[in-house]
């Protein structure tokens, strides 16, 4: 199995390499076959990994140097699937785009897959110095990807997104330093930081010093998680970025930031006890929350509408994880897939309806279900997804994360009951924002006055992608395959909860 | 009889101890200078200069626990953080032909009381910590407050300054304090990391001087006060 993983660090890579160097045709099918690769390889991990426990199990290659346990091949999967079904997408958008030049398509396809690596290394790597070089990798590649199109809009964007988000892992890097030093003390002035040698001796390190890294790594890598108050750059990158982009930023790279917090998480619990490393969480969750469900019935862009749905969700994923109990943990890593298939398959959507209309304007987007026969449809199926509905993915993690903070697990206590209550009202509101915006735009008659616009698709394989996403959504919502809840309780025991 | 002796008298600051603790006040004293500083390419130099100080504090410190892998991060920073990120902005600046900085949002002393008041934060912040100084020749902890400082110091510099130039070096001199404090509570830590976080510094600097590009030739200039059009 070790091979696998050496593969799947050469495959994107390569595919960016072939990218730059090939003409468009052949960029955008090298593009596809490493997306697909990269997700068959990520689910041929599934069974043997699904296997681990207490320590033993995981896949690792070079030496340990790539590592693959549950907990980081839930967060590769999701990414792999996302990539995988934005490399269809992308091939459908760039070739219906007459104004795209070879330059702007060699660019994108190149940046796409090397956004895609920066991804999929983040979980693999086993040493908390490497996951923040892999993360300030994806920073950079996919600010520059925001600004691939030129405009003022999406200049600024990548402005304050490199900014901010370099500050924030500037904060990261301290963390990062802050842990090192706390490990100094039984690990020897001079030892590596993999997570094995973290938390075998995590339980002996300072805690003072542990809780400073914490919330160093919790404000530093929640920027680009997109946590309240420093998720500033998040609606801005999103809605001005090309679709492709905001699909892997959204889905993808906000889970990948919140896996860095998790590997935190662990070695604050064994360091500074369970009860503070939840804590952080859960009031970080419960402000985010609360902003993206407030702003979501404000906005008046679609591409802006799923940010905030973004950030909305962030906070759910923090929520879900400070709660004691093994279903909600599992319940938050389940929604970490279904996310990435609901905001992919969404975004995909508003990226054809917004180029169908070319307008992003929510006032102006009328009878998308009438002028898009097959988008239509799926983007609202897509919507639904994201506030929740059954049968799609998110209904059950998002059912299990409210049951569990409800249940409660070892140390459970009103405040938690109070957590979910809370979450439920908040989500409940922003299903009300969505469908609202969604009934408006998309379930209204198509206008007389538009003349212009000619019924029917842009691209089939932009329609595929779609299809693609939202079959996962479904999968995971009705019957998600026995491997995969092996996986996700061995993942939500990781984190700290059997123990 | 005699009296028990119940104050222990502190052994007075070694040369090293000296010479380190100027070196991390000097970085964080470069950033109140940048504060102040109107001139974009100042500003760079100042950068640079403030890179100077991190190198040779590597380099003092490598010499004193004669340790090889510190020497050779002393040269990878005076190569990347001297040289080559001052290089590629100062270059950026010469095809920009602008030369002062955008406006401050507030005055120069109200920018300096907000820093002073930062590095106070900064510095009781870290007193707090427990640190582990049991390694020969460790950095003094006084440098770890100085490094929190700087961190907190560049925050305004960023917040405050108005144009892209100012901003994307208050960045760099954010990760000069993140740099001091690795080298205070975590010199030894593996070179490939040490590599790995300066190669990353390295390619965020080409992105932010593509960005700072990109931005010249829409806008005409490098104040980021045309940069408000998205909002809600």
């Amino acid at each position: 199995m070790s091979a696998v993983l050496i593969v799947i660090m050469a495959v994107p890579l390569g595919a960016t390499v072939v990218s730059w160097w090939a003409g468009p045709r052949l960029a955008g099918l090298v593009t596809v076959l490493a997306g697909t690769a990269t997700f068959g390889l990520a689910i041929a991990l599934v069974p043997s990994v699904a296997r681990y426990k207490n320590g033993s199990g995981a896949v690792g290659a070079l030496g340990n140097w790539l590592r693959v346990d549950p907990l980081s091949l839930v967060f590769l999967l999701a990414t792999a699937f996302l990539y995988c079904l934005t490399a269809i997408f992308s091939v459908g958008y760039v070739a219906a785009d007459r104004a795209a030049t070879r330059v702007y398509r060699r660019r994108l396809f190149a940046g796409l897959n090397l956004f895609a690596w920066a991804m999929a290394m983040a979980p693999m790597v086993n040493d908390l110095g490497l996951l923040w070089v892999a993360i300030e990798v994806t920073t950079v590649v996919s600010a520059l990807l925001v600004a691939i199109e030129g405009t003022d809009g999406a200049i600024e964007a990548a402005w304050k997104y490199i900014l901010i988000a370099s500050l924030g892992l500037g904060l990261s890097l301290l963390a990062t330093v802050v842990i090192y030093h706390a490990g100094s003390f039984s690990l020897g002035h001079s030892y590596d930081l993999s997570y094995t040698k973290l938390l075998g001796k995590a339980s002996v390190f300072p805690a003072a010093t542990v809780r400073l890294g914490y919330l160093l790594a919790v404000v530093g890598y929640g920027t680009k998680v997109g946590l309240f108050p420093v998720h500033t750059w998040l609606p801005d990158a999103h809605s001005e970025a090309p679709t492709p982009v905001s699909a892997l930023l959204s889905g993808s790279l906000l889970a990948t930031s919140f896996y860095a917090i998790l590997r935190y998480y662990q070695i604050t619990e064994r360091a500074a006890g369970a009860a503070f490393a939840r804590d952080v969480l859960a009031g970080f969750g419960v402000l985010t929350l609360l902003l993206g469900a407030l702003y979501l019935a404000s906005q008046r862009d679609l591409k802006r509408l799923l940010a905030y749905s973004s950030i909305e969700h962030m906070g759910i994923l923090a929520i879900g994880v400070s709660f004691a109990s093994p279903l909600a943990i599992a319940g938050a890593l389940l929604h970490v897939l279904a996310h990435a298939a609901a905001k992919g398959t969404s975004f995909f959507g508003a990226g054809s309806v917004a180029r169908k209309l070319r307008t992003k304007d929510l006032d102006r987007i009328r009878g998308g279900i009438g002028l898009l026969p097959w988008t239509g449809p799926m983007l609202v199926a897509g919507m639904l997804g994201l506030s929740a509905m059954p049968p799609f993915g998110t209904f059950r993690s998002e059912l299990s994360i409210v049951a569990g903070g409800f249940a409660g697990g070892a140390g459970a206590n009103t405040a938690e009951e109070a957590i979910a209550a809370v979450m439920v009202v908040l989500a409940t509101l922003a299903f009300f924002g969505l469908s609202w915006h969604i009934g408006q735009s998309m379930l209204s008659p198509v206008p007389d006055s538009s003349p212009a616009v000619v019924k029917g698709e842009t691209s089939r394989l932009m329609v595929l992608a779609m299809a693609f996403g939202l079959l996962g959504l479904v999968v995971l919502g009705v019957h998600p395959p026995a491997a995969l809840d092996h996986l996700l309780n061995g993942a939500a025991a990781e984190l700290g909860v059997d123990r | 009889m005699p009296v028990p002796l119940l104050v222990t008298v502190p052994s007075p600051p070694t040369t090293f101890d000296g010479v380190t603790e100027a070196l991390a006040v000097l970085v964080l004293l470069v950033v109140f200078a940048m504060m102040r500083e109107a001139l974009l390419r100042s500003q760079v130099r100042l950068y640079a200069f403030q890179s100077l100080a991190v190198a040779a504090l590597a380099g003092v410190l490598g010499a004193s626990q004669h340790a090889g892998e510190l020497y050779v991060l002393a040269g990878l920073s005076v190569v990347l953080k001297v040289v080559l990120v001052p290089a590629v902005v100062l270059r950026l600046l010469s095809a920009a032909e602008v030369d002062l900085a955008g406006s401050h949002r507030f005055g120069v002393a109200t920018m300096v009381l907000l820093g002073v008041v930062v590095s106070v934060i900064g510095f009781l912040t870290v007193s707090n910590i427990p640190i582990n100084s049991s390694g020969v020749n460790s950095l003094p902890v006084p440098a770890l407050s100085a490094a929190a400082a700087t961190v907190l110091v560049s925050f305004v510099l960023v917040m405050f300054r108005a144009d892209v130039v100012s901003q994307a070096v208050g960045f760099f001199s954010m990760e000069n304090g993140v740099s001091v404090a690795s080298l205070v509570v975590a010199a030894r830590m593996p070179l490939i990391l040490e590599v790995g976080f300066l190669f990353d510094l390295l390619v965020a600097g080409v992105a932010f001087g593509v960005l700072m590009r990109a931005h010249h030739r829409r806008s005409a200039s490098l104040s980021t006060e045309t940069l408000d059009q998205l909002r809600g």
